[in-house]
């Protein structure tokens, strides 16, 4: 209850990153948010919120919606009604290339152009953008951010990395050109338990660098507990609760949060609440 | 991929123009400045030899000749001729009663050879502005033919004598009779006894084609065969032709059918050509085309001694000389024709060529506007796979009324065939582009041209070029065909070869196109190695393999 506090309080303040030479991290917003696919309700009444600079992660089973309710934030879903606010811009109302470009995006499986080298894929945004000449430097940068060395890994394509650095390059993609949010669906999902840990390690550092807004969707309550400042339980479209892993665990508003966080605990080493 | 549309962009501009340059052009320069005469033929021996003499003729007369030997059958060489796209070719009046007017004989013309032309002549010229000249002489009727051993044993000598003996008689018939109206059903119920007894009732009946069927009758594996009466092989094998004495056969007289447009405006053509009527009778006809036929004579030499000999044609002038040593071997036949053989392999090329260009420049760009309209996708490449199934020889056919005859017709119907592979293969390639970096492309920002040009098209690109390498084999092959509606290329020796029952022939077209479509597939081998995306390549030089490089270990760890 205390991190959201301070997380609110932060959305009306300043939200300066830590790191000079980083744009303005923004606030994420998505207000009674409804969306269905066919007869399926995915999302039903969703409100949300993720203060400048902060991070929060999407927990819950597949079919949550919570991928769903990620993609809303970039317009690859428009929902049914509700409003989706990406700082102070309702993303209906801005040119969607313009609006993807503001925010970092990162897939599962990477979503990497096999056909591109890690260097290109991580200028993919700043090329698209006509940033040619920031491109060099801020690939350099960003492959770094990600413990990544340009001269060793930039010139590999894709199928040459292993599953950790092909993650650690579509991180660095979504970081290159200083998005002002970042949206990361299952980022770790199909990495080893070691692999992923270090991944994590990457984001953790990079996002300490940046202090960029972050919004994370994993099925894996330790994972976000690790990540997160906030998180948010989602079960068939509806958000269960909303507050820190210590809220979760110490007064969880329903049944199935308590079953869910009984469970992580039983399951994974020691959670290392924050 | 842009250098390719630009390439593809001057082949289809290079193949409009061969397409709209007549072709006496292409070949030598005719010095006179009235157009050429076209003389076509249909693709069988006689047709060859009589469409020969009429081009010789006309030469010798000063008279500027383009000529179109082989075209598909009577439908194509009479639509083309309808339409003014050529001028002149041998047809017999049965043919155009019976197959262009579909009219039968009145009873009381039968055989009446002087009215069926009558009548034809002036049907042709009410309905189609066409004009027959006055008969050449002699009648090409179907010849109902057996071995003279068969003829004594069973007292043979008439169709009704045949009848009789039928129930112990194979007969070998080609294809175009029996199924012909004025084939073996007309000839059946004709020579039908009353009441359906006798009749023309054999005790098997076997399609043949018309190339084999005189080898089959002579050594026995039929005994009755339907040929024509004129053809030279009725000669070699000492064959006896019965008697239609029912006159059931309409008279095939042989003339010049001349187009409209060269009735009206070139009467000094039409007044050589006129020289040859009467002038070939039966016997003489027969054995021009057993030298032809049999002794693989030369046609034009052939032709010119014909000429000479019926006296329309001056002593000793020199005729074109083709290679012609009828003793020589395949490969020293081939060696002769080299010249030849370049020339149609090059035209051959062009035309593939220029149509393959002009289908990538259109399929691709369908291709991918399909992937955008997935509701009508299907149904649209379901239609131009229908255009696939459509047999080659019946599409260039229906080009003519659309187009005539000639490079542009075929043109055309090649672009046809070879869409439905390449649009396939580019809405297949661009559809099942690695969905994941479709979708991060987009999601980062990426404009839907540059995700198309960046990534799509691309990842697509093997699959679009093994759709562009199908579609250059089929067009090889199917441009073979375009020989019938007389574009040349390779098919040229083939359609004359089968015509003439000329292996060596044949080969000097299916060998040069055969060895074009594995150069071709090659050629275009290499360009797919060339547009493969840079992942699906060999790792080359120093880049090494991930295990074998310092970034991970065995494990797969970092």
């Amino acid at each position: 209850m205390r991190r959201l506090k301070k997380g609110i309080e932060a959305t009306g303040g300043a939200g300066v990153g830590p790191s000079a030479f980083y744009r303005m991290s923004i606030a994420l917003a998505a207000i009674h948010v409804t969306h269905r696919f066919g007869p399926v309700t995915v999302l039903d009444d969703v409100t949300l919120h993720v203060a400048a600079g902060g991070a929060v992660a999407l927990v819950g089973e597949s079919g949550s919606g919570k991928t769903t309710l990620l993609r809303c934030f970039n317009r690859m879903v428009q929902p049914l009604s509700g409003d989706v606010f990406v700082g102070d811009t309702n993303v209906r109302e801005q040119d969607v290339i313009t609006l993807r470009r503001r925010m970092g995006y990162v897939q599962q499986r990477g979503g990497l152009l096999p056909h591109w080298t890690a260097a290109q894929n991580v200028g993919l945004v700043l090329r698209a953008m006509g940033r040619e000449r920031d491109e060099a430097r801020a690939v350099v940068d960003a492959l770094s951010l990600t413990g990544l060395d340009a001269a060793l890994h930039g010139p590999r394509y894709p199928r040459e990395l292993s599953g950790g650095q092909a993650q650690r390059v579509a991180l660095a993609r979504a970081l290159a050109a200083r998005p002002e949010a970042l949206l990361l669906d299952e980022p770790f999902g199909a990495l080893d338990a070691i692999t992923r840990a270090g991944v994590q390690e990457a984001l953790a550092r990079a996002r300490g660098e940046l202090g960029v807004t972050t919004l994370l969707v994993t099925h894996d309550l330790a994972e976000a507990a690790r990540l997160a400042d906030e998180i948010v339980v989602l079960r068939a479209g509806r958000v269960e609760q909303q507050g820190s892993i210590a809220a979760l665990r110490d007064a969880p508003a329903t049944e199935y949060v308590r079953a869910l966080v009984a469970r992580a605990l039983a399951q994974s080493e020691p959670l290392r609440w924050t | 991929m842009r250098a390719a549309f630009v390439v593809s962009g001057a082949l289809a501009t290079l193949a409009f123009q061969l397409a709209v340059t007549p072709r006496s052009t292409l070949g030598q320069a005719s010095g006179a400045d009235l157009r050429s005469v076209v003389v076509a033929s249909k693709p069988f021996g006689e047709s060859f030899l009589l469409a020969e003499m009429f081009a010789q003729l006309l030469e010798s007369r000063g008279i500027g000749v383009e000529r179109r030997p082989g075209l598909g059958a009577t439908e194509v060489a009479f639509g083309a001729l309808r339409r003014d796209a050529i001028d002149v070719y041998p047809e017999y009046t049965g043919t155009g009663l019976v197959a262009i007017l579909h009219e039968t004989l009145p009873d009381s013309s039968a055989r009446n050879s002087r009215a069926v032309f009558a009548h034809v002549s002036r049907r042709f010229a009410e309905a189609y502005g066409v004009r027959w000249l006055p008969p050449l002489g002699f009648e090409n009727t179907y010849a109902i033919a057996v071995r003279g051993e068969t003829a004594t044993r069973y007292g043979l000598r008439t169709l009704s004598d045949l009848a009789r003996a039928s129930p112990s008689l194979t007969a070998g018939f080609t294809a175009d009779f029996i199924g012909r109206p004025d084939g073996l059903a007309g000839l059946a119920r004709a020579y039908g006894g009353a009441g359906g007894v006798g009749g023309m009732r054999f005790r098997a009946t076997r399609p043949l084609s018309p190339a084999l069927k005189y080898q089959a009758l002579a050594n026995g594996g039929v005994d009755v065969i339907d040929g024509y009466s004129t053809d030279g092989l009725l000669v070699r094998y000492d064959l006896v032709t019965l008697e239609d004495d029912k006159g059931f056969f309409p008279p095939y007289e042989a003339a010049a059918l001349v187009s409209g447009r060269l009735a009206r405006d070139r009467p000094e053509a039409i007044a050589a050509l006129t020289l040859l009527s009467g002038r070939l009778d039966e016997r003489l006809m027969r054995g021009l085309n057993r030298r032809v036929e049999v002794d693989r004579a030369d046609v034009a030499t052939v032709a010119a001694d014909a000429l000479r000999e019926v006296g329309v044609l001056p002593e000793g002038e020199p005729v074109l000389r083709v290679a012609q040593n009828d003793k020589a071997g395949v490969a020293s036949f081939l060696h002769a024709r080299r010249g030849v053989m370049l020339a149609q392999t090059l035209r051959h090329l062009l035309l593939v060529l220029g149509a393959l260009a002009a289908a990538i420049v259109v399929a691709v760009p369908v291709g991918l506007a399909l992937e955008r309209a997935r509701r009508v996708a299907e149904g649209t490449i379901g239609v131009l796979g229908v255009i696939q199934t459509v047999p080659s020889i019946a599409l260039l056919a229906f080009m003519i009324p659309l187009f005539g005859i000639g490079v542009a017709p075929a043109l055309v119907a090649l672009w046809l065939y070879a869409l439905y592979p390449i649009a396939r293969g580019t809405y297949a390639g661009v559809r099942n582009a690695d969905p994941e970096a479709v979708e991060a492309a987009e999601a980062l920002g990426a404009t839907p041209r540059q995700r198309l040009l960046w990534v799509r098209l691309p990842l697509a690109a093997p699959v679009i070029m093994a759709g562009v390498r199908t579609a250059a084999v089929i067009t090889v092959g199917a441009a073979t065909l375009a020989a019938f509606i007389g574009a040349g290329g390779l098919g040229e020796p083939i359609v004359e070869g089968l015509a003439l029952a000329d292996t060596r022939l044949i080969l000097s077209g299916a060998i040069p196109a055969a060895l074009l479509a594995l150069i071709v597939d090659g050629a275009l081998a290499l360009v797919e190695r060339r547009v493969r995306p840079a992942h699906l390549r060999e790792p080359q030089g120093a880049q090494g393999r991930p295990w074998q490089s310092g970034g991970v270990d065995a494990w797969g760890r970092e």
